[in-house]
């Protein structure tokens, strides 16, 4: 089986899927949805088939497939999964048929709320949502940097119409702002892409590799002149930047959040948001290494700020899907901490929070649409006493919120602890501010829930009904793998910690030691037991 | 060493109320009928494991009782490496019999107290969360379980505090509570990453070495790394334990049901902060500077919460001043460290019975008052409910310090300790503790003459009575403790079972001494003082208007006000702020930019507002050209 082009599968077959769904009757939504759920259901087997092969002693890159794609620029079909690339790829296959779910009826209401009809039909929602898969795996599995940035541009399609066509009011401006932002950013690193064919043709003697190519196992072996690298270097980090998203350059977040329907806003902020931190930890460090610690000291306080600034931001929402966005880019403040830090704990803890974000917000925000879709509205203030309706909904409104919050026990804990005690060993004052954030993480999340579902029951809420089946089912498993993951996630460290060696041994970068060591004290009381 | 027989199973003490909790949580409204039953069971049975794995620590000889649990590695990577370890020894056993002993009484009380409400089957899965994560804070065996543990008595805290959701000042109540507690986790974590930095590794074993003679990493400390060390511990202790400046939660804790008022925020979780102190004594132990800040800040606290009992009307809030003023008297003992360590977890294990106890008695009072609080609204309820009073009053006994009573034991040892540190800081912290003790004789007696003593001052519609038997037989219990803990563990040589832990140490006690005495003038004065005031006295239903005094302990020494003026305001003002900036600063600076590379404002506008797709078109096609035009360049 080990032949078996696994991960070409795995994106073929949504994208078949999308094209077989969007020729569907427009008569027949309900068949177009169970056709989604059934297509996406066999993606997430197949993945979980294929990640049961996994050695995570052996080879880095595997399920590798490597076919010329446009020879005279030396780009390739080539695909592979490390142990970081692999856990994304299941974290993106088990949340999409949730989150298909989950959004059984959103496509009938423009963003949940208006009751406006929207402007595409049900069955293209759906085929969007597996087309955005596609794109999603392709992006996680690509090991050609050409094929990767085509993977990274090919997803904004998908996220543009969804939020273009089934969006809130807004939808139009946040769509286009979306796409201007990510627009931007994508353009910039196309450059510093392309500028990797030519370096990589340079002889051996000046540099390059002797051969111009795109395959990043080859080009992250390459030595950029310092000054080409820095410049490379940030045409790959803004992108990545802005797709994290990091400040200041986060401002599209929230205005696409608040328009976009909720499920899937699971997948833009629970995955597609984590190609801009996955692109750094990858591309950024690996190709650049040079050029990553000469960044190290702004990205760093970008990361710090993000963390506070967000936070801060997140207190002073208005609006549930704004408040949960914001909450998001001061999450992914902690990842980039961890993966500028450039310590085993700090990287390993960033990869591990890069899923563990995705689950517990992707939670945080199915919760929040179904909370919108029986409010019809997504003010936090015309909610209140929700929980005396519903105790179901407020009662794993609040575990997703804990584990917004990093309660022990629940999976973030473990990947922001593991963030923050790897930055401390080597960065202490970015890590003692980044720490305040728990304190403020306490504040949006306990606040937003006091206000939504403590109180008496406020005016408008006395007829919010609670869960129903179908709601339970898309929401109980992310919580299941939420406590699984807090209190036993050392097999995904397993996966992870590989990879996470191999950035660091590029960049050359050996942990801090502690400063009193185990070692001595064996030998000053050697007799002790 | 590892743990064998009863103790390898320690797990159960953990998983017992764990799953109580996760069957009375996930099995809904079908478990309401027998719901309290299994959570009371839980606990009652993760007793039993306690006491069969303490009486097989005494067949063990002093220096074999640290018993260590491998359950699973947590996590690793790189060189930091955590595992889900737990520790059995004299220190952590103790703990356990007082939390699950303690623990089911009122999981028992719980069951009548609770009877009328609609609810009681969550309030008994969150009872249950509660002790299975204050077992895991005490048995960890390493800082970061300490602390998964540390944080989940925090969360069953929010949840108690806030059981009562629909009422507004208890939702408010459990998110501060929550929110402080995090400033002090802010700084246990630091302390946390610190001890990964310095010695890699957050074990108990490496850290502070066994057997009592702190062979650990620690002892190889810098001051100034051990003096940050311990004073962001403290950070993280104040948080818990209410200690000045991190104490303005615990008065609104008060708004939870009375048990977990007795449970939580009295007998267990609030003297989490002194179990860490003395579980890193090794660490204070290496700086003086450290162990001096503690003893200030219990010093502080005992006497600010011994004022502010003495303004409260609301029994429960003054029985919650007192809580704060006792763990002061802890915090100052764990502060002087080995001569008062012992003191200082047998005054929390004395403390643990006599204060649940009356705030257990508190609850039954009110039980009979249909709810009144109001101490103003009680007077001679003796007559009425003679075994909750007569409870009450032995735990008031027991907490002034009737000589031959639990409270007289242990707190005269921490007095005596104080004043045996000698030098100025000696003199001082022992005068504090003096005359704590005398301001503790005078609120109690207070509390104890309005409610019990006097004329009846209950409306017309009050018909006060006793509480069942589920109830009252909790209280005979506790009662017991109240009298018989403290002189058992002082005299019963609880210094030496603990000495493997915490070390060695002098702890004769002196049943006359010159502190003793002056303790016993003082508290004989409080008392006194109370009768004249509110027990010979006419004590008015309206509170009067007080002096400068009264109001400030009535107002929490302006706790509130201070964290309102100094935090709060700022704080709402700098979210207003962020939330202007980021809507017209960045969003606005990044649109300009945007504009201006796209032309003119106009442009942009006109390209947002309609022909959105053909621009999404446009650009795709300005990239390929882009990218063209880029090859063309680069290739030749």
């Amino acid at each position: 089986m080990n032949d078996f082009p696994w991960l070409s599968v795995l994106i073929a077959l949504p994208l078949v899927g999308a094209v077989a769904v969007a020729l569907l009757p427009r008569d027949r939504p309900t068949l177009a949805k169970q056709a989604a759920f059934g297509i996406s259901a066999v993606v997430g087997v197949l993945a979980i088939v294929m990640a049961t092969g996994f050695d995570s002693d052996g080879a880095r890159f595997q399920f590798t497939e490597k076919y010329w794609w446009i020879k005279q620029f030396g780009v390739h079909w080539a695909l592979g999964a490390d142990g970081i690339a692999l856990t994304l790829i299941l974290l993106s296959v088990a949340l999409v048929p949730l989150v298909i779910l989950a959004s059984w009826s959103d496509a009938e209401r423009s963003g949940g709320v208006d009751g406006t009809a929207p402007k595409g039909s049900v069955k293209t929602y759906f085929a969007l949502i597996l087309a955005l898969e596609a794109a999603m795996i392709g992006v996680f599995a690509a090991t050609d940097v050409f094929l990767f940035y085509v993977f990274f541009e090919a997803m904004l399609i998908p996220v543009y119409f969804i939020i273009g066509f089934y969006g809130g009011p807004q939808r139009s401006y946040a769509a286009v702002k979306f796409l201007l932002y990510s627009l931007l950013g994508g353009l910039l690193m196309l450059v510093a892409v392309i500028w990797l064919f030519p370096l990589s043709a340079k002889p051996v003697s000046e540099g390059g590799l002797g051969h111009g190519t795109f395959l990043f196992t080859e080009l992250n072996t390459m030595h950029v002149d310092p000054t080409t690298a820095k410049w490379l270097f940030l045409g790959f980090f803004v992108a990545f930047a802005i797709k994290a998203p990091m400040v200041p350059v986060h401002t599209w977040l929230p205005d696409a959040a608040q328009q976009s329907p909720a499920g899937a806003l699971v997948l833009i902020v629970g995955v597609l948001d984590k190609v801009g931190t996955y692109g750094m930890l990858r591309f950024c460090l690996e190709l650049f290494p040079g050029a990553a610690k000469w960044a190290t000291p702004v990205v760093l306080a970008l990361a710090v700020v993000s963390v506070i600034y967000g936070a801060v931001l997140a207190i002073g929402q208005v609006d549930l899907k704004r408040l949960v966005a914001y909450t998001s880019v001061s999450h992914f403040g902690f990842i980039v901490l961890g993966v500028f830090a450039m310590t085993t704990a700090g990287q390993s803890g960033a990869a591990l929070y890069m899923i563990n974000h995705g689950f517990a917000t992707g939670a945080l925000f199915l919760l929040v649409g179904f909370m919108i879709v029986r409010r019809r509205s997504a003010r936090i203030s015309d909610f209140g006493g929700v929980q005396k309706k519903a105790p179901v909904l407020a009662g794993l409104f609040l575990v997703a919120g804990l584990a917004g919050l990093s309660m022990p026990g629940l999976s973030p804990f473990v990947s922001e602890f593991m963030v923050l005690a790897g930055t401390f060993t080597r960065h202490r004052v970015p890590a003692i501010i980044a720490t305040f954030g728990v304190v403020l993480a306490a504040i949006y999340i306990l606040w937003m829930y006091q206000r939504t579902m403590g109180g008496p029951v406020r005016e408008g809420n006395e007829g919010i009904l609670d869960l129903t089946a179908r709601e339970k089912w898309a929401v109980g498993p992310i919580i299941a793998v939420i406590i699984a993951m807090g209190v036993y996630p050392q097999p995904v460290l397993n996966i992870i910690n590989p990879s996470v060696h191999h950035t660091l041994a590029r960049l050359d970068r050996p942990d801090p030691a502690a400063k009193i060591h185990v070692a001595e004290k064996v030998a000053e009381n050697g007799a002790r037991p | 060493m590892k743990a064998e027989g009863v103790q390898a199973a320690a797990w159960l003490l953990i998983a017992l109320p764990l799953a109580g909790s996760a069957l009375l949580l996930l099995g809904g409204r079908r478990t309401d009928k027998w719901g309290h039953w299994l959570g009371t069971f839980a606990t009652v049975a993760s007793f039993g494991v306690g006491v069969a794995a303490l009486v097989q620590m005494l067949g063990y000889d002093a220096e074999e009782r640290h018993r260590t649990l491998h359950l699973w590695e947590l996590f690793r990577a790189g060189g930091i490496k955590v595992d889900a370890d737990l520790l059995v020894d004299p220190l952590s056993i103790s703990f356990v019999l007082l939390i699950t002993g303690v623990g089911s009484l009122i999981h028992v009380y719980s069951i009548g107290y609770m009877e009328h409400d609609p609810d009681r089957r969550r309030f008994f899965a969150y009872l249950n969360l509660f002790v299975a994560a204050m077992l895991l804070l005490v048995l960890g065996d390493n800082y970061v379980i300490m602390f998964m543990g540390w944080e989940g008595v925090g969360l069953a805290s929010y949840l108690l505090i806030g059981f009562w959701q629909h009422k507004p000042t208890a939702a408010t109540a459990a998110k501060k509570a929550f929110v402080v507690n995090r400033v002090g986790d802010f700084g246990l974590l630091i302390a946390i990453f610190l001890m990964f930095g310095t010695f890699g590794t957050v074990g108990f074993d490496q850290i502070l070495g066994t057997g009592g003679e702190h062979h650990g990493l620690a002892a190889q400390l810098s001051t100034g790394t051990a003096t940050a060390m311990g004073l962001l511990l403290l950070v993280g202790a104040c948080g818990k334990s209410a200690q000045l400046p991190l104490q303005s939660w615990l008065l609104d804790a008060m708004e939870g049901p009375t048990p977990v008022s007795a449970l939580i925020h009295a007998a267990t979780m609030v003297t989490a902060g002194v179990y860490l102190i003395v579980r890193s004594g090794p660490i204070f132990e290496m700086s003086e500077t450290a162990r001096l800040v503690v003893t200030i800040v219990g010093a502080a606290t005992l006497i600010a919460g011994a004022i502010i009992g003495t303004g409260k009307d609301d029994i429960k809030k003054a029985l919650a001043g007192s809580t704060m003023s006792q763990i002061g008297y802890m915090t100052l003992a764990a502060g002087l460290g080995r001569p008062g360590y012992v003191f200082a977890i047998a005054h929390l294990i004395a403390h643990g019975f006599f204060k649940a106890g009356l705030f257990l008695g508190a609850g039954s009072v009110m039980h009979g008052m249909n709810d009144d609080v109001n101490m103003r609204h009680y007077g001679g309820l003796f007559k009425k409910m003679s075994i909750t009073g007569a409870t009450f009053g032995l735990g008031y006994f027991a907490i002034i310090g009737v000589p031959g009573l639990s409270g007289w034991f242990t707190k005269d040892g921490i007095i005596e300790a104080a004043y045996d540190k000698g030098g100025t800081s000696g003199a001082i912290l022992g005068t504090c503790a003096l005359v704590g003790a005398g301001i503790t004789a005078y609120y109690m007696s207070r509390v104890m003459f309005m409610t019990f003593f006097g004329e009846k001052r209950w409306a017309d519609g009050v018909h006060p009575h006793e509480s069942p038997k589920i109830m009252t037989i909790p209280l005979v219990i506790l009662a017991f403790g109240s009298v018989f803990a403290g002189g058992w563990l002082v005299l019963g040589g609880f210094g030496d079972f603990l000495a493997p832990v915490v070390g060695e140490s002098e702890h004769d006690f002196k049943a006359l001494s010159l502190a003793g005495v002056g303790t016993f003038v003082l508290m004989l004065a409080g008392v006194a003082l109370a009768w004249w005031q509110y027990g010979a006295r006419k004590v008015p239903r309206e509170a009067p208007k007080g002096s400068f005094l009264t109001v400030a302990a009535r107002r929490d020494l302006y706790g509130d006000a201070i964290n309102e003026s100094l935090l709060m305001r700022p704080g709402q003002w700098l979210t207003r702020l962020a939330v202007w900036f980021d809507g017209r600063g960045v969003d606005g600076l990044v649109n300009g930019i945007a504009a201006g590379i796209g032309g003119t404002s106009g442009r942009v506008r006109r390209l947002q507002t309609g022909f959105a797709r053909s621009y999404a078109l446009s650009m795709y096609l300005g990239a390929a050209v882009i990218l063209a035009a880029l090859l063309v360049v680069n290739v030749t």
